[in-house]
């Protein structure tokens, strides 16, 4: 099988009753190994939403959900719980644990895989870290690093038990444009050396280039060709209101 | 197990340690939480132990009193017919009588009245089994001669000392002067301030109202090889309902059961561990609760890694046992301090005791779970789908 995520008809409502509304309709999406996907489109257009029903972060209500070939519509907390380690997540906020250094927070993203011992954990979190260009920095806490070093930190805890899929929620939003490219060509770097599958959310027009295919989404509705990087649509938002969010 | 043990990040432990302040605050509530358990326990302990201790002293077998006794300082009179009695029943080698009375005196060197405790017994017969006693008690031949407690509460530090110098020291009773002419040590307890010992003349001397023939507490001497139970048995039918009679363990047990019984002292002190409990947790669950809602983005991030709720569940547990465990040590510390200071200042007999220090931990450690128990509730709400 060679989609790692394949998705059809998928609708999902958020409340019941009168303030039941629907946030994702119809969605047709199916992703192949080793493909870099970037999703645009206005906030509250449903791109979160999709990617946290694709991440396993939420259950599928209808249609049809499948990751890396489990069926997630209506999974329950352990079956995601499972589908989840395989998945490595970066979030707009680098979330890195504060109390845990460098070394120590990207080790948190193989201690869930029980096949590794101690010093194979300690071994590929220090190469890991060595990758993202923080060999020198293995030691220090977030709050020693700069933002992009932590974004770069965070990446490394996402990649570094070699996950199948990554799934990116603007990562460049917190970071200027120099590091936001330099992290976003890093996460390209290590993804195809892994031939892992990259679906990144960005609203970034700077980094639309290193997409293998664009997806655009709109009040719920993917369409399947996005406006081209030379000419953004006026409906994206710049990158500094999503900032302020 | 131990493998998956030694595997993990300890977070718990790293997140208490990464804000040193916080944790030094945290490990000082729950030492006051345990110093104050500690303090409740220690008193409640002392009180019991400090009224025996003149129990346990006592060079006898058994004992015969009035049925209408309190406790030691109001054990009633039985007539001294009943000690000559005993001495039929086969096992009983010897009674000896003893006068208790409680009465206001001058103290010696401030010349306040204040409360204490006259015992007064044979000088033949050495019914108070202390060195001290042995030692001194011939002076109680002399008239209105006495021995003091130097252990009593209340301030007589340079009195014993003229008396251990051999000075002649006087003071008065009921506008008698006596004489003190040695010191043993017995300690104050909640019942009197201090003791004083003298000969069985002398005491009735002192209350002429009280005829000779009424003793307070009749003090049994068994041959050696008699069982106490049975000679006990045989005792209590032998003589009239007038009479109780006990062993030695059966009076320090009846003199705890007064003070447990007619006093809400008990009911005080177990509300005072009450609190104590209820401060630890107090004070764990806001350092716990806080420390979740500092870190409820991490949390779901590692929910989002593919952490399950027993991870985060394990990571709290992990700190309350930390914080109950280091707690504990500067409670403990504390506790000693506290005793010593209790105990010099009071004269009780307030110990650390291993039993107590165990019981305590367990505590601290039951305490901190229910903490973490509670605080564990708004791990549930770490959603990680909130934080794309």
């Amino acid at each position: 099988m060679n989609s790692v995520i394949a998705i059809e008809k998928l609708n999902h409502y958020f409340g019941t009753g009168q303030l039941r509304k629907q946030v994702l309709s119809g969605i047709d999406l199916t992703i192949d190994r080793g493909e870099i996907i970037l999703m645009t489109g206005p906030s509250g257009s449903g791109k979160t939403t999709l990617l946290t029903l694709m991440g396993a972060l939420r259950s599928g209500q209808e249609g049809r959900l499948q990751i890396l070939g489990e069926e997630l519509r209506g999974a329950n907390d352990r079956k995601r719980m499972m589908v989840r380690r395989q998945i490595g997540y970066i979030f707009q906020a680098h979330n890195l644990h504060g109390s845990l250094t460098a070394l120590q927070n990207v080790r948190m993203g193989l201690e869930v895989h029980p096949q590794f011992s101690v010093t194979e954990m300690k071994a590929r979190s220090a190469q890991m870290l060595e990758q993202v260009g923080l060999a020198d920095r293995i030691n220090y806490y977030p709050s020693d690093l700069s933002g992009g070093q932590k974004q770069r930190v965070a990446i490394a805890r996402a990649l570094v038990s070699r996950p199948k899929i990554i799934l990116a929620d603007e990562p460049t939003a917190a970071l200027d444009s120099k590091s936001g490219r330099e992290v976003v060509e890093l996460m390209q770097k290590l993804a195809k050396d892994q031939g892992c599958t990259i679906l990144m959310v960005t609203h970034d027009n700077r980094i639309l280039d290193i997409a293998d295919r664009i997806v655009h989404m709109e009040d719920g509705h993917l369409q399947p060709q996005a406006p081209s990087p030379q000419a953004p649509s006026p409906e994206t938002h710049p990158p500094e209101i999503r900032k302020m969010r | 197990m131990f493998n998956l043990f030694q595997r993990r990040t300890p977070l718990g432990w790293l997140q208490l340690s990464h804000q040193k302040g916080k944790l030094l605050v945290a490990l000082s509530g729950i030492a006051f939480a345990d110093v104050l358990i500690f303090m409740q326990m220690g008193f409640q302990d002392a009180l019991y132990d400090s009224s025996v201790r003149s129990h346990q002293i006592l060079n006898a077998d058994a004992v015969i009193f009035s049925p209408q006794a309190l406790n030691f300082g109001n054990l009633a009179t039985i007539p001294r017919r009943r000690l000559l009695q005993a001495q039929d029943v086969v096992g009983v080698e010897s009674a000896h009588p003893m006068y208790i009375n409680n009465v206001v005196w001058r103290n010696p060197q401030t010349r306040k009245e204040t409360a204490i405790r006259v015992i007064g017994f044979e000088p033949d017969f050495l019914a108070i089994n202390l060195p001290d006693v042995k030692e001194h008690l011939d002076r109680t031949k002399l008239p209105d001669t006495y021995l003091f407690d130097k252990n009593s509460r209340g301030t007589y530090g340079e009195a014993i000392k003229k008396i251990n110098a051999g000075e002649k020291v006087t003071t008065e009773v009921d506008r008698k002067t006596i004489t003190l002419a040695g010191t043993f040590s017995i300690g104050s307890s909640f019942g009197t301030d201090g003791h004083l010992i003298t000969s069985d003349q002398n005491f009735l001397r002192l209350f002429p109202r009280r005829p000779a023939q009424n003793v307070s507490l009749g003090m049994l001497k068994l041959s050696p090889g008699a069982d106490a139970d049975r000679v006990v048995a045989q005792l209590r039918q032998h003589l009239p309902n007038d009479t109780l009679v006990m062993t030695k363990t059966e009076f320090i047990e009846f003199e705890k059961g007064y003070w447990q019984r007619n006093t809400s002292i008990g009911f005080i002190f177990s509300i005072g561990v009450f609190m104590g409990i209820i401060v630890g947790i107090v004070v764990v669950y806001q350092v716990l609760s806080t420390d979740v809602n500092a870190h409820m983005a991490e949390y779901a991030t590692f929910k989002a890694m593919g952490y399950g709720n027993g991870f985060l569940l394990a990571v709290i547990f992990e700190e309350a046992l930390i914080l109950a465990m280091l707690g504990f040590v500067p409670g403990m510390a504390g506790a000693l301090g506290l005793y010593t200071l209790a105990r010099n200042g009071t004269g009780l007999p307030i110990f650390m005791t291993v039993t107590r220090a165990a019981t305590v931990l367990m505590m601290t450690i039951v305490l901190c779970l229910i903490s973490g128990t509670i605080a564990t509730r708004k791990l549930q709400s770490a959603d990680p789908a909130d934080i794309f």
